[in-house]
C-alpha cells in the first residue's frame, strides 16, 4: 500500500449536517444564510456542522480539535459515512463518498478506512487475537494471512502474549492498543481516530501518542485524529483544524495556530500551551543576513523545539543559534534572547 | 331511561345469528381444508413420533447417561450432573419412566420449534419498530388468552392428538423467546455496532458477529423461559390427547387420587429443574468472557 499513502487525501467541501425530523426542508434556508439560532428556534432543527471545508493531504496527521458539542465526532463520521451529510461532498482520492451505493460504501469501509473509537468498540466475546483479525475477516483475507498480520501488529503495539485475553480482562490503555492493532491490521490507507486516547490516563495517553507517532513514520497513512486536548493536537497534528459550534474557526499547522490565533476563543486555548515544547526554531528565526557575522553560533535543524534549543545553547555557552535547512545549510539565525522571548506567552 | 340501567347490547337474535354464521363458516372451512392443513403439520407429527420412539426404545441406562453427559457438557459442574442423574433414577424407581420420556420428547420438539420460529421473528422485530408494534400485541394475546379458547379451533381443524397439543404448547411457550431475542438485540452496545459498520460489515455479518453473540445472555434467558412455559402446559395438552406425565395428573384430578397426582406432579417439577439448571449453566458458561478479571 505504499502508493496509497501518496494518493489518499481527503477533501471535505461545503459539508453541512442538520439534525431534525425534516432536514431537507431546512437545507435551502441554511443556504440562504439563516443562522444556527434561527434554525433552532424557528424550525426546531439543530445545525450540527455548517459549511465545513478542510483539505487533508495524504500521509499526514490531520487533527480536528474542538470541545464537546463542537461537532468533531459528527465530522469524522462523515468521512466513512457512518453519518450522511445534509449537503456537501467528501472526496477521498477524488471519489465522492456521499454518492457511493451501499455496496460501494461497504467495500470502501473494508479496504480504504479503519477506525479507532473512544470507548474502543471491541467485541467483548472475542479474544484479543480474534478482535484484531476482525477487519481482515470482513475483507475476506485468508485465515493464515489474517493471523500473520494480527500477530505482527499486536507485537508492534506491545501486546505480544496477550492474544488469548478477553477485552474486559485488559486495562483501558491495553484495550485501545487492541483497537489500534485492529485498525492497523486492516492495512487501509486512511485511519480515523475518534478521541482515541481521550478515555486513557494522562501518562498512558502520552505513551499511546508516542506509539502512534513512531508507527506513522513508517506507515505514512492519512490519519484523521479527533481530540479536545490542544496539547495532544499540537503533538500529533501535521495540520490542525479547530471546530466550534459546528464551524471551522481556524486551520493550519500547530505553529501557525500558536503564533497567530484567529480569535479570542483560540487565544484562550493557546494561552495555556507550553510554547517551548511546541514552537520550532525555524518559525521564530530571522532570515540569514551576512553569514560571516554569525560564524560564532551553534547549528541546529529547523525543527528543533525552542526549549531544546535553549538548553543546547546554554550547554555550549553560546548566545547565537544558526538554523540549518534541509541540506544542512544555514538558513537563518536566532539569538538566545529571541528564543526566550518567544517562549513567553504574549 | 332503560339504557342507563342496563347496558344497551346487540339484539339477542342478531347475536345468535352472528355466532351461527361464524361457526358455520368455520366448520365448512374445516371440512374443506382440514385435511390439507393436517398434511402441512404431518412432518411435525413425524418429528414428535421419532423423538418419542428414540427415547422410549433406548435402554434407560443409556438415556440416563446421555442426559448426564449433556449436563456435564453444558455446565461442567458435578453437582448439577449428580442432581440430574438422581432425579432421573427416582422418577424411574417410582415407575414414571415412560411417561417422563414422552413428556421430555414433547418438550424437546416444542422448544426446538419455538426457537426455530421465535428467534427469526425476534430478530426481524429488533430491526423494525413497526414490526415490533404489530407483533407485541399479538404476543400479549397469545400469553393471556386462556389456552382452552384457542384449543377449540385447533381441535376442530386437526382433531385430538399430538399435533394440536404441540401447537397449543408452542403458542403458549413462544412469546418469551421472541420478546427476549428482540430485547437482547436492541440492548447491544451502540459503539460496538458502530465499529462493525465502520469496518464494512454487511447486515448478516453484523448479526452473526455482533448482535447475536452480544444478545446471547438475554436469548439464553428466553430459551430457559420457553422451556419452563412448555412444561407448564403439559397437563393442559394432555386434555387433547398428548401422552406423558400430564395424563396421570389429569386422571388423578378426575378421581381424586392424591398420591398419584403428587408423584407425577413432582416428576414434572423434577424435569423442569433439570432443564432449567442445565440451560442456565450453559448460558453462564458461554458468557465467561463477561467476567471482570481486570482491576
Amino acid at each position: 500500500m505504499n502508493d496509497a499513502s501518496t494518493s489518499y487525501g481527503i477533501e471535505i467541501k461545503g459539508l453541512s449536517k442538520i439534525f431534525g425530523p425534516n432536514p431537507e426542508r431546512v437545507v435551502p434556508l441554511l443556504q440562504q444564510g439563516m443562522s444556527k439560532t434561527e434554525i433552532l428556534n424557528k424550525h426546531q432543527h439543530v445545525l450540527g456542522l455548517n459549511n465545513i471545508n478542510i483539505s487533508m493531504p495524504a500521509g499526514c496527521i490531520q487533527v480536528i480539535m474542538g470541545l464537546s458539542g463542537s461537532g468533531k465526532s459528527t465530522l469524522i463520521r462523515h468521512i466513512n459515512r457512518l453519518i450522511d451529510p445534509s449537503v456537501g461532498e467528501v472526496l477521498v482520492a477524488g471519489v465522492d463518498v456521499v454518492k457511493m451505493s451501499q455496496t460501494e460504501l461497504r467495500e470502501f469501509r473494508r479496504h480504504k478506512t479503519a477506525m479507532v473509537f473512544q470507548k474502543f468498540g471491541l467485541l467483548p466475546h472475542r479474544n484479543v487475537l480474534e478482535n484484531t483479525v476482525f477487519g481482515l475477516e470482513l475483507q475476506g483475507v485468508p485465515r493464515a494471512r489474517q493471523l500473520e498480520a494480527a500477530n505482527h501488529w499486536l507485537d508492534r503495539v506491545g501486546l505480544k502474549g496477550f492474544e488469548d485475553r478477553y477485552p474486559n480482562q485488559l486495562s483501558g490503555g491495553m484495550q485501545q492498543r487492541v483497537g489500534l492493532a485492529r485498525a492497523l491490521a486492516n492495512d487501509a490507507p486512511i485511519l480515523l481516530m475518534d478521541e482515541a486516547f481521550s478515555a486513557l490516563d494522562p501518562l498512558i495517553r502520552v505513551d499511546m501518542q508516542t506509539i502512534l507517532l513512531d508507527l506513522q513514520k513508517e506507515i505514512k497513512k492519512t490519519i484523521v485524529f479527533i481530540t479536545h486536548d490542544l496539547d495532544e493536537a499540537l503533538r500529533l497534528g501535521d495540520r490542525i483544524a479547530i471546530l466550534r459550534d459546528g464551524e471551522v474557526v481556524q486551520q493550519g499547522t500547530g505553529q501557525e495556530i500558536v503564533l497567530n490565533p484567529a480569535d479570542d476563543y483560540i487565544m484562550e486555548f493557546v494561552r495555556h500551551v507550553n510554547r517551548g515544547k511546541v514552537l520550532q526554531v525555524k518559525t521564530v528565526m530571522e532570515p540569514l543576513g551576512d553569514p560571516a557575522s554569525h560564524a560564532d553560533g551553534v547549528e541546529m535543524a529547523g525543527g528543533t523545539l525552542l526549549e531544546q534549543a535553549v538548553s543546547n545553547l546554554l550547554a555550549a555557552n553560546k548566545t547565537t543559534l544558526i538554523v540549518t535547512g534541509d541540506q544542512g545549510k544555514p538558513v537563518g539565525t536566532v539569538s538566545l534572547n529571541q528564543l526566550i522571548g518567544a517562549m513567553v506567552s504574549p | 331511561m332503560d339504557w342507563f340501567w342496563e347496558f344497551p347490547h346487540l339484539d339477542d337474535d342478531y347475536l345468535r345469528m352472528l355466532r351461527m354464521v361464524i361457526d358455520d363458516s368455520f366448520r365448512s372451512f374445516t371440512r374443506a381444508y382440514g385435511d390439507a392443513i393436517q398434511q402441512v403439520f404431518e412432518p411435525l407429527r413425524y418429528l414428535l413420533l421419532y423423538a418419542e420412539w428414540v427415547l422410549l426404545n433406548s435402554p434407560w441406562p443409556v438415556v440416563a447417561m446421555v442426559v448426564a453427559a449433556l449436563a456435564w457438557l453444558a455446565s461442567r459442574r458435578w453437582p448439577i450432573v449428580l442432581g440430574t442423574v438422581l432425579t432421573l433414577l427416582l422418577i424411574g424407581y417410582f415407575d414414571m419412566w415412560e411417561d417422563t420420556m414422552r413428556t421430555v420428547a414433547m418438550i424437546l420438539v416444542c422448544t426446538l420449534l419455538s426457537l426455530v420460529v421465535g428467534i427469526p421473528i425476534g430478530i426481524i422485530m429488533a430491526g423494525s419498530n413497526r414490526v415490533q408494534s404489530v407483533v407485541n400485541p399479538i404476543l400479549d394475546v397469545m400469553q393471556t388468552m386462556p389456552s382452552f379458547v384457542y384449543l377449540i379451533p385447533v381441535v376442530m381443524l386437526l382433531g385430538i392428538g399430538r399435533v394440536p397439543g404441540l401447537i397449543a404448547v408452542v403458542v403458549y411457550a413462544i412469546p418469551p423467546i421472541i420478546r427476549l431475542t428482540n430485547l437482547g438485540i436492541r440492548l447491544v452496545d451502540k459503539e460496538v455496532l458502530e465499529a462493525a459498520d465502520a469496518y464494512g460489515s454487511s447486515r448478516w455479518q453484523k448479526l452473526r458477529n455482533v448482535q447475536l453473540p452480544l444478545a446471547m445472555p438475554t436469548i439464553m434467558a428466553g430459551i430457559n423461559q420457553t422451556i419452563m412455559m412448555a412444561l407448564a402446559m403439559v397437563v393442559i395438552a394432555s386434555m387433547i390427547g398428548v401422552q406423558g406425565l400430564g395424563q396421570p395428573v389429569l386422571r388423578a384430578i378426575n378421581n381424586q387420587y392424591f398420591t398419584m397426582g403428587m408423584f407425577n406432579g413432582l416428576a414434572i417439577v423434577g424435569i423442569a429443574i433439570i432443564f432449567d439448571r442445565i440451560s442456565q449453566a450453559f448460558g453462564k458458561r458461554i458468557q465467561k468472557h463477561q467476567e471482570h478479571t481486570h482491576e
